[in-house]
Order: structure tokens, then C-alpha cells, then sequence
């Protein structure tokens, strides 16, 4: 690891001036950025933890969203989103390990991207919007990609507004060497119609299954999927998995997603 | 004796107390004033020319030292190789010069071209990236088979070609067994890959070398299971430094799996840089860096063929099996496939015919060395998937193959076609054992069950020899051993009656603290917890060979055995004379020395005081003190044998396996401590099963390593490998060391690989897909529902 300078403001003004640095990075649950440093794969000059600001921390329900501050643990969104979304509670529960969970956030699952990461199915898979200190983005709108957002140079994330589901479930398959998503899906139904999120599996990181989406709108049930198939085009191919491979757990993870929430 | 601390008792490890309570002392725990940090630059390609290292810039950077490449080594030997194969036609092997920093060419991604020592760690990394190299690429050679191509790029521009040796054993046999195939009424044959592995122990290697100028005296301490082969091969052959100049020590290590047997380059500049720079000079090595410069193991491609007559006895087997040797020999690397795997292919078997041939093969990878079992693993593997293959094609039961083609208990000791002779084993009793422990007899009702729920459940089965203790020296020096195999110990009884003992054998998790104790405490009659045993530095302990091969309590500890004994010789002289007795009448029982049929007595302290204080002592003819050392060269390797069964189910819509349960029915031949045994064989089953299911090295046609970190190395987790029964209740002793003991620290890993894959294939025959006959390790879910759609 490179020597770095460390700051971590209080308040959300502080860290965006901060982050005007142009060797900055924003710092949240560092799961990501301080392994690639350690790794000396990623060298900042100065870190602007961003787990100082209480306006970024806390979940908290408000009408048919559930707004989670950006850098909430894994482990604060497990316990204290259970009652009003136990189906995001859950997947955040089965992030990583205990250690991860305690120390990585929502936000910076979000704003990295990790294509195998589970709470970009989650965002997209609810529709979640995306809240900046500069503005709101939509999840359709967010996901640009493998590590690509809609995020602009500094912009940090402040909260996610989750619509409540009326039924949610996720299903992971896992890689075993990390456990990280081998493929995860998001599976969310409102009364608009359902959702169905995908990450792990397509070299464009997070992606919505649209013939999914509408088979379980008009009918919200696993047979409803079970002659779908969707295409290997696009997707990973690795020591873990041949596009076709992934293709298949796509519609599996999907039916048990479903089976999951009914 | 104590019942609660001798041999057969379940006494806790003494060990664990510091280790479990973050106390143990390790390499990386040893700083010494003044000391150094060293950060070896390694080489990103696979196969190149090296054209040009300047290090001008990087070496007036803050904190650097010094920095070394392979000009500053010329002087100094290349890292040897402890074992030369002869081949086919009567011709030694291949054997290239493996220097301390890459000369001239880089020949795998890892190895070494610089080594920049610097005040602290970050500082010989920082400069280490302001080293130019000017290296030109060359076309790599990854796979065995097209590196023994006529026009394939060299890995060694010096030899005639990337083989290392063509091997056949027994060479003599090669025509009978031919014959024997063009005449069987069955033949039946598999072609199979045992996959690639990285050791990954838990502690990763280190090394720290330090210099005292004013007495010549250089120390090496060193993650090693073998502290003084390190001190005889890189003091010999590597640096010429003789032993009287050179201490070695391995204090605790964290885990081996014969990753740490071999003597590494990293070593030898530790030691010589200390030298140098008159100041301690360490190395810690990072996890990314073990992946790529700790040797692997495994590795073999291979076709095994099973001649059989029409009674379904096994008349020949026959093999080609291509080796990695990676691009340089490890110590012990050539060994592995030949005499440690060529002599296991008869398995449990009466089979009177075998050959085997083997060509090894350089290619631009990592070396390959010994690994938990160590050959006898893919003699195992190939066998057992190749014995249920030929159940399956020929309709019988694999359990009834099996035992109509057992060597039977009446016919031991039993000589194999494949040179060593059996002592002793009963390998119809562990597999009764196993199957009652599994109620196989119920496997049919379970696979009921698991279909009701989806599910395929499978049975699979697996019987293994394995061959401990490697030896005798005088034989395998034949066979091309540059070392010898006997273990040493000393035996110093104290003053007032407690006992150290110090061990050649070394300990990295195996418990020997505890264990050996146990064996003397049990020999003298006093408590375990006033003997200490040492093991590990070359300066207090008896030159011995280490640990590996299971050796540790059968060779090891049949030296402490000797040395005790003649502890007890002289002791009962001593007790003798304060009792005014014969010697002869002298009995030692419970830590107390009588004689024959009177009250008269003496207890142990007694005696030891006497030796020590010898006022009414018999001067005249014993020596005072009380110490005793002994070297123990076996006459004979040991054969552990066991029957594992794996009961697994299979989800068809992912592919993927869970182990339900997995029985282990092991001939240990007897036993010093059951639960250290069980732990053992714990140990094992996880990694043989991360073998069969998970774990995987993977290189690209580049040679660079894609399994290069824990996030593509899958190591199997506590819930991946559960539902274990571990049973060593059959025994047959061994005939020929004075324990009767076996070894068991390889077992685990030996045998389960194919009971595993034996249960995938069974369980996906049950459910209808007879097409799959194999399918290589790992067993990802990908592979098996890839098997299953193809």
C-alpha cells in the first residue's frame, strides 16, 4: 500500500469539498478500494471516509419506500430493514461474512458495481432510486455496465429509496471461492407489475429479464417461467462458469426467487 | 503408566494452548535488531529473455540497500534437486541448473529476477517498482502434451527438450503386460486429469537469514517441515557453508502439506544477503505471492487401462500418465510421480501385472512437488475411478469387485508386481466396517427420499493403500534418493526426573508435543506432563529428515521409542546398583524399579538423581548422566489402508454436490492418541474433497495463473465438508516398527478424491445419465451440469 492522506468529515459539505481533491476518493466500507490498494492496484492520495456523516447513515421507512442512507452496514440493513422489507434484509444478511457485513455499505456496493455484487439486482430489481448530493437518479437509469454508473467525478450517494414490494425474494447461487454471486436474482412484485433483476451473470454486470418480468406479471407464479430460457449471449464466461451455464441459473435462480417470495 | 496421558488416550493437545490463544511463535513473529526487509520482484511472463535489469533509479531510492540479480549469485550453486529418476532406457533425468535469481531467462510467472532490500517493507516495494526490465517475451509452454512436441519452445534452452524422464515400471513387465491385454476377455480403460493444486497452509512461507561476522555463524529461520535437509542442501550445494556455520530453524509453522518440505530460493538469499549487508534480512511472503512461488502439487494426465478375465479377476493394469515437473525440479519433485505413485498401482489388489509409464515434463508453470499424499493419491484416484468404472460396464457390484479382487488377510505379508511387499492389512474388515457405519444396506430407501425431493443421491466407494515412512535408505539411495529416510531423537532424563527429548522429526500441526510425550511417558511410567519434547532447530536436535509422508510417529517416533529404550537399559544398571541386584532382575513399571519377586525398590527420581549425583554410583563401569540418541532406519514403509464411503446429493437443476455424509474407515495400525488420529483424518477428508469438488489450478495458454488468489481458488469452507465418521477400530500392527504404528496424516486425502467422484457418477447413473462414465475434478456444479446436458 502507497502512503495516503486520511480525512473524515462530519458533514456532507465537508466531503464533497474534500473530494474536489483531484487525488481523492470517497472511502466508505472499503471492501473493495482497500484490498486493490493493499494489492498497490489503486493509489489514492487522500481518503474521504465517508462513515462520519449521520445524515448518510440509518434506515427508515417513509409511506411505500424504505430509504436507506448510503452508508449503512450490510448488518444495520439485515436487522433493521427486516420488518418493512425482509426480503432486502436478507440479502444484505448474506453478504460476504460477518466481517464484510459489519464494515461494507449499501452505498459502496453501489457506486463500485461489482458485477457479482447482490444490491444492484436489489436497486434495479425494486426500482430503487438512487439519491446524490446532486440529484436523484432511477436505477434503470444508474447501472451503465461492470463498475460503470451514472455517478459524475465526486458525486458521492446520500440514500437509496427502496419502494416496498407486496412480494420480494432473492435466490443466489454462489461462488465457492469467495461466495460472492455466481448469479443472483431480485424478483419484486407491485401492484404496477414485477420485477426481475439479475447480477453475476452478464459481462453488462446487472441487467432486468424483460420476458420474465412479464410472464410472472400475468401470473406470479415459478411455472409461469419454467419454458423460458434465456439467451448465453453476453454473458460471463470463467473457471466458475460457461455463458450457458449462467444463462440456465438465470431462469433457475429466477423460479426460486419466486417460490422464495410466495 | 498414567492412563490419562500414555499411548492409546485422548489427551488434549499441549500445543494448543498457545496457538489458540495467539501465542504460538512463528517465523514471521522472529525481528532482530537491525533487521532488513527484502521484496523480490517477480516475473509477470511466463517464458522470456532477460535483456536488461536496470536498477540505477530504484537503488538510490529512500531506504534501499541493496539490490540483487543473478550477477551477484554467480558464485553460488543453483537450488538442488534430492532426487534423480533414472529413466527407461538406463539414462539419469533431466536435470536443470534452478538458479537463486532467474539468469538469463524467466521461466514461469513468480519467478524471482530481483531482490531489492530496503530499511523497511513498503520501501523495497516502492523501489522494486522502479526496476526496468527489459524482458523479451517468449512463446510459453503450459501443456504437457504439446511440450513434448518436436518443435515446441524449450524451457530450458540447455536440454535437449522439455522432458524430464520416460519411466516404466517395472520395465521388465512391459511386454507380459501387453500380452496380457491382447488375451483378457475385459478391458477397460479411463482417461483422467488429477487437477492441479496450491498447498495454501494456513501461514505463508518466511524467511529470515542472520549474521554473526564476528564468529562466521549464519541462522536461517525458516517455515520448513524439514530444517535440517534446508541446512545440508543449501549449505552443501547453495551457499558452501558447513553445518558448524550454519544453524536452521523452524519454530512454530502453520501448516504444510509438503509445500514447506522443499528448500526455496527465497532461503538461500536470506541467508547469503544477511551475509552481505552484515544486518538480518527477512522475507514474508503475501498471499498472492505463495500462489505463485509455493511449489503446487498434483497435476497428472493420465490413461489407466484394467485387463480382466471372465470371472472379473484384474489380470494387468497399465498406464501413461504425463507429470508436471513445472520449470524448474523442486527437491522432491521427481520422486513423486515414480516411486512415490508407480509403487502404489497395485492398490488392494492381487493384480499380477502392472506397468506404468510416466514422462515427466517441464513446462513455464510453477514447480510441482509433493502434496498431501504425494503420489499415492493419483495412483488412488485412477485406480479406484477405474475399478468402478469396470463394475459399472461389467454390471457387478462395485463393493463385490472389489473384495472378489482384495489381497486377503491370510496372505500377508504379500509381495506386488510393483515392487514393495505389504506386511500386513485386512481390507475386507474395513470395508464391512465402512458399510455398516454408512447402512449402505439402506442406501436404496435414502435415494427414495432424496428423489421425492428432487434430488439425485449417490453411494460412492473407495479403498486405498498408502505406502508411510518411505525406506529404507539403503534402498531408496538405490532408487535414487540423494538423501536418507532414517529419523533421529535424543533422549535427556534431567536431574530430578523430567525428561526432554528432542526430535528430528518436525511438527506443523500434527501434535507431536503431545504425542510423543505419550510414548514415553509411557515406556517409563511417569506422567506426560514432566517430558518436553523439541523439535525444529538444528542446533539442539539430531540431524533428521523431518516431517512428510505420514513419518513422523512410525519412523519419528520409533527413534524416541530406541532411544528410550536404552534409557531404560541404563537406568536399570543404576537401579540395579542402589538395590544391589542383578540388572536382569530390574523391572520398571508405573515410573518405579523393583526387583523380581522382593519389595525392594527404587522409584524413577531416584535413579535419575543417582545418575546425575553419582556418590553410590558404579563408576567403574557406566558413564554418569542419563542421555541417550538413536536413529531408526525402517526396514520397510508402512501400508495404512482404509475403505471411505461418500454419500452425496445432487441437485439436477444446478449441478451442484453436497456431501451428506462421509465414512472413514482407516487400519492405522495402532494408535498413540485417537483424537489427534481423528483430527487428522478430518484434515485430510477437507482437502480431498476441496480437491474433488472445488479447489483448482488453472493456468491460461499464456501461463498466466487465473486461480491466482482465494477470490478463483476455491478452499473448501466447515460447511463444505461435513457429515464425517471416522473409525480406526480395525488394525493390523505394523510388523516392523515397535509401535506397530502406520501413519496417518495423508490417509484422508488419499482416499476420498474418488469416493467422491465415485458418488457423483453413481448418483447421476441411478437418475438416468449413463452416458457420463467421468468427469474431471473439481466437480463444479458447472462440470457436472455441463456432463448432464451434453
Amino acid at each position: 500500500m502507497h502512503n495516503f492522506e486520511f480525512v473524515k468529515p462530519s458533514t456532507l459539505a465537508d466531503a464533497v469539498a474534500a473530494l474536489g481533491d483531484g487525488e481523492a476518493q470517497p472511502l466508505s466500507g472499503g471492501q473493495t478500494l482497500i484490498p486493490s490498494m493493499k494489492a498497490r492496484l489503486n493509489a489514492p492520495g487522500l481518503l474521504v471516509s465517508l462513515t462520519g456523516i449521520a445524515e448518510l447513515k440509518g434506515v427508515c421507512r417513509e409511506g411505500d419506500m424504505l430509504v436507506i442512507g448510503a452508508a449503512t452496514t450490510h448488518a444495520t440493513v439485515a436487522a433493521d430493514a427486516a420488518a418493512d422489507f425482509p426480503g432486502l434484509a436478507a440479502l444484505a444478511g448474506q453478504i460476504g461474512d460477518h466481517a464484510v457485513r459489519n464494515r461494507g455499505t449499501v452505498g459502496g456496493s453501489l457506486a463500485n458495481n461489482n458485477p457479482s455484487a447482490c444490491y444492484p439486482a436489489a436497486a434495479l430489481g425494486t426500482g430503487a432510486t438512487i439519491v446524490t448530493n446532486a440529484r436523484e437518479i432511477a436505477a434503470d437509469d444508474y447501472f451503465q455496465g461492470m463498475f460503470t454508473t451514472a455517478l459524475e467525478e465526486g458525486e458521492i450517494i446520500t440514500s437509496i429509496r427502496f419502494p416496498i414490494p407486496q412480494k420480494a425474494a432473492y435466490a443466489k447461487f454462489l461462488q465457492p471461492a469467495p461466495r460472492f454471486a455466481l448469479t443472483v436474482v431480485v424478483v419484486a412484485q407491485y401492484a404496477s407489475g414485477v420485477r426481475v433483476a439479475v447480477t453475476g451473470a452478464s459481462e453488462g454486470g446487472v441487467f432486468r429479464w424483460a420476458e420474465a418480468e412479464a410472464a410472472l406479471s400475468a401470473k406470479f407464479d415459478a411455472d409461469a417461467i419454467a419454458g423460458l430460457s434465456h439467451s448465453s449471449d453476453g454473458m460471463i464466461s470463467d473457471l466458475h462458469g460457461t455463458p450457458e451455464y449462467r444463462a440456465h441459473l438465470v431462469r433457475v435462480m429466477t423460479q426460486r426467487a419466486v417460490r422464495a417470495a410466495l | 503408566m498414567p492412563k490419562d496421558d500414555g499411548i492409546g488416550a485422548s489427551t488434549k493437545r499441549r500445543e494448543d494452548v498457545r496457538f489458540l490463544t495467539g501465542n504460538g511463535r512463528y517465523t514471521d513473529d522472529i525481528n532482530l535488531r537491525g533487521q532488513s526487509y527484502v521484496h523480490f520482484l517477480r516475473s509477470d511472463v511466463a517464458h522470456g529473455r532477460i535483456n536488461g535489469i536496470d536498477t540505477a533509479t530504484a537503488a538510490a531510492m529512500p531506504g534501499v540497500l541493496k539490490i540483487f540479480t543473478a550477477a551477484d549469485f554467480a558464485a553460488a550453486g543453483g537450488i538442488p534437486c534430492g532426487w534423480q529418476v533414472t529413466d527407461r532406457f538406463g539414462k539419469p533425468m533431466q536435470e536443470p541448473k534452478h538458479p537463486i535469481l532467474a539468469d538469463g531467462k524467466v521461466r514461469h510467472v513468480g519467478d524471482p529476477i530481483a531482490a531489492v532490500v530496503a530499511e523497511t517493507y513498503e520501501q523495497a516495494r516502492d523501489a522494486a517498482e522502479a526496476i526496468e526490465l527489459d524482458i523479451e517475451e517468449l512463446e510459453p509452454v503450459i501443456d504437457m502434451v504439446a511440450a513434448l512436441a518436436p518443435d515446441a519452445p524449450k524451457v530450458h534452452d540447455d536440454l535437449a527438450s522439455n522432458l524430464c524422464y520416460d519411466w516404466g515400471f517395472v520395465e521388465e513387465n512391459r511386454e507380459a503386460v501387453n500380452a496380457a491385454f491382447e488375451s483378457a476377455a475385459h478391458v477397460v480403460s479411463l482417461e483422467l486429469t488429477n487437477n492441479r493444486l496450491v498447498a495454501n497452509p494456513m501461514e505463508p512461507r518466511v524467511a529470515v537469514g542472520d549474521y554473526d561476522p564476528w564468529g562466521d555463524n549464519h541462522t536461517l529461520y525458516t517455515t520448513s517441515q524439514t530444517p535440517h535437509v534446508i541446512r545440508l542442501l543449501m549449505g552443501a550445494f547453495v551457499l558452501n557453508i558447513p553445518e558448524h556455520k550454519l544453524r536452521v530453524v523452524a519454530p512454530d509453522v502453520g501448516g504444510g502439506f509438503g509445500s514447506k518440505i522443499y528448500h526455496y530460493a527465497e532461503e538461500a538469499f536470506c541467508t547469503y544477503a544477511a551475509k552481505v549487508l552484515k544486518r538480518p534480512v527477512k522475507w514474508t511472503s503475501s498471499r498472492s505471492e505463495a500462489f505463485i512461488s509455493d511449489a503446487h502439487g498434483r497435476d497428472h494426465k493420465t490413461k489407466i487401462e484394467l485387463a480382466l478375465d471372465g470371472d472379473h479377476n484384474f489380470l494387468a493394469i497399465r498406464t501413461d500418465t504425463y507429470a508436471n515437473m513445472g520449470a524448474y525440479l523442486s527437491t522432491f519433485a521427481p520422486s513423486i510421480p515414480t516411486w512415490l505413485h508407480g509403487t502404489l498401482m497395485a492398490g488392494n489388489y492381487k493384480t499380477p501385472l502392472i506397468y506404468v509409464n510416466v514422462k515427466a515434463v517441464f513446462t513455464n508453470t510453477v514447480p510441482v512437488d509433493a502434496y498431501r499424499g504425494a503420489g499415492r493419491p493419483e495412483a488412488t484416484f485412477q485406480l479406484e475411478r477405474l475399478v468402478d468404472k469396470a463394475a459399472r460396464e461389467l454390471g457387478v457390484d462395485p463393493v463385490e469387485l472389489r473384495r472378489k479382487n482384495f489381497i486377503k488377510a491370510d496372505q500377508f505379508p504379500y509381495q506386488t508386481p510393483v515392487a514393495v511387499v505389504y506386511d500386513t492389512g485386512n481390507y475386507d474388515a474395513t470395508l464391512d466396517k465402512m458399510l455398516e457405519l454408512a447402512d449402505y444396506a439402506n442406501f436404496d430407501a435414502r435415494v427414495a427420499e432424496s428423489k421425492a425431493r428432487g434430488k439425485l443421491r449417490g453411494f460412492g466407494i473407495a479403498h486405498y493403500i498408502e505406502a508411510c515412512g518411505i525406506a529404507p535408505s539403503n534402498l531408496v539411495g538405490q532408487l535414487g534418493a540423494r538423501a536418507g529416510l532414517y529419523e533421529s531423537a535424543s533422549v535427556r532424563v534431567n536431574a530430578t526426573g523430567s525428561i526432554s527429548v528432542y526430535t528430528g522429526s518436525h511438527s506443523h500441526g500434527q501434535g507431536h508435543e503431545t504425542t510423543f510425550a505419550q510414548v514415553v511417558a509411557d515406556m517409563i511410567g511417569v506422567d506426560a506432563t514432566s517430558i518436553e519434547i523439541h523439535h525444529g532447530d538444528t542446533s539442539n536436535t539430531p540431524m533428521g529428515m523431518g516431517t512428510y509422508g505420514s513419518r513422523s510417529l512410525a519412523v519419528g517416533g520409533s527413534a524416541i521409542v530406541k532411544a528410550t529404550n536404552k534409557i531404560i537399559d541404563k537406568a536399570k544398571k543404576i537401579a540395579a546398583h542402589l538395590l544391589e541386584a542383578a540388572p536382569e532382575d530390574i523391572e520398571l513399571k508405573d515410573g518405579k524399579f523393583s526387583v523380581a519377586g522382593t519389595d525392594k525398590s527404587v522409584d524413577w527420581t531416584g535413579v535419575t538423581l543417582a545418575a546425575y549425583v553419582p556418590h553410590n554410583y558404579p563408576l567403574e563401569d557406566l558413564e554418569p548422566g542419563l542421555e541417550e540418541t538413536a536413529f531408526y532406519d525402517p526396514s520397510n514403509f508402512t501400508y495404512p489402508s482404509g475403505a471411505y464411503g461418500c454419500e452425496i446429493e445432487l441437485d439436477p437443476e444446478t449441478g451442484k454436490i453436497d456431501i451428506l455424509r462421509f465414512i472413514a474407515a482407516d487400519d492405522f495400525g495402532n494408535i498413540v492418541n485417537p483424537m489427534i488420529v481423528e483430527g487428522q483424518v478430518h484434515g485430510g477428508l477437507a482437502q480431498g474433497i476441496g480437491q474433488a469438488l472445488m479447489e483448482n489450478c488453472v493456468y491460461d495458454d499464456q501461463g498466466q495463473l487465473l486461480s491466482g488468489s482465494f477470490m478463483d481458488y476455491a478452499m473448501p469452507r466447515a460447511d463444505d465438508v461435513r457429515g464425517f465418521t471416522v473409525d480406526h477400530s480395525c488394525i493390523t500392527p505394523c510388523t516392523h516398527n515397535p509401535l506397530g504404528v502406520k501413519g496417518c496424516g495423508e490417509a484422508g486425502a488419499i482416499g476420498s478424491p474418488p469416493a467422491v467422484v465415485n458418488a457423483a457418477i453413481d448418483a447421476l447413473h441411478r437418475a438416468g445419465h449413463s452416458h457420463i462414465s467421468h468427469i474431471d475434478m473439481p466437480l463444479t456444479p458447472s462440470r457436472v451440469w455441463a456432463a448432464m446436458n451434453s
